[in-house]
């Protein structure tokens, strides 16, 4: 039998607000290392987690320049995300909620980002061995 | 024979002004709407949410006035007529001074002890 499984996550937190971000995208490493097909359907505010001009900064509390703090950026973390998971064998389905994006004016994503709907949650969710939603707080 | 899913909410109006509903139950219609089946579990404060006549109208911002205001009350009943079942916790209800005379038509009640075989008549179980 087959090891390779399919997922769909949905998250709805947008970046540097709380720790559910980063647990989210740790898990989703785990499956892309595993070479899972995974879908992310990313709602509400989770939207601005690939938003292109998302921009590094120093910090001057820390007493480092921008290129010393190496600030990570989730835009970073979901283009890299996009080819581990090819790499190992998998895939990453990345989808945006459409009209989440529209009101937040995110329509600039790092590429391979796509543009979707509710219907596409619930077709990938069908079609998913397991799904995890993780909701806002 | 797709999944039946039982989507639960339990943290009320995080959002509800602003994007003029929840997105919860927001995204239960359009995925009832793409085929989809569901049931809704209200649980905690968000029982309020099964309340009749809830008026959040009249938010005026600056010179904003919101001209269209969340109406929970139709989502939910909206919801029911798509065929998507929605219950409370009955405990949840009763904590909060609720009386089952309050809560729209057609909501079921559920006691905390009877959550655990309603989750066993669903496929799935979302929570948000």
């Amino acid at each position: 039998m087959s090891d390779k499984k399919k997922i769909t996550v949905s998250i709805m937190d947008g970046p540097f607000e709380n720790a559910r971000t980063v647990t989210a995208l740790r898990l989703i490493d785990i499956a892309a290392r595993r070479g899972y097909d995974i879908t992310v359907f990313a709602y509400e505010g989770a939207v601005s987690l690939a938003f292109a001009k998302q921009t590094p900064h120093a910090n001057a509390v820390h007493g480092r320049d921008a290129a010393e703090e190496d600030h990570p950026l989730p835009r970073e973390w979901v283009a890299s995300l996009i080819q581990t998971a090819s790499a190992n064998g998998g895939s990453l389905d990345w989808i945006n909620c459409g009209l989440c994006v529209d009101e937040r004016g995110m329509s600039e994503a790092v590429p391979g980002i796509r543009r979707g709907s509710p219907a596409d949650l619930w077709k990938a969710a069908d079609a998913s061995d397991g799904t995890l939603t993780i909701g806002t707080r | 024979m797709p999944k039946r899913i039982l989507q639960i909410i339990d943290t009320p109006y995080r959002c509800t002004l602003e994007e003029q509903d929840d997105p919860a139950i927001w995204i239960t219609h359009a995925m009832r709407g793409a085929g989809g089946e569901f049931g809704l579990l209200l649980r905690g404060s968000a029982v309020n949410y099964a309340v009749k006549g809830q008026d959040a109208a009249g938010l005026t911002i600056g010179g904003r006035k919101q001209t269209q205001p969340p109406r929970l009350e139709n989502d939910l009943a909206r919801l029911m007529e798509k065929d998507v079942p929605v219950y409370v916790v009955q405990e949840d209800v009763e904590e909060r001074g609720l009386s089952a005379g309050e809560l729209l038509p057609g909501v079921h009640s559920v006691n905390r002890t009877g959550v655990a075989a309603l989750f066993g008549e669903f496929d799935a179980i979302w929570h948000w």
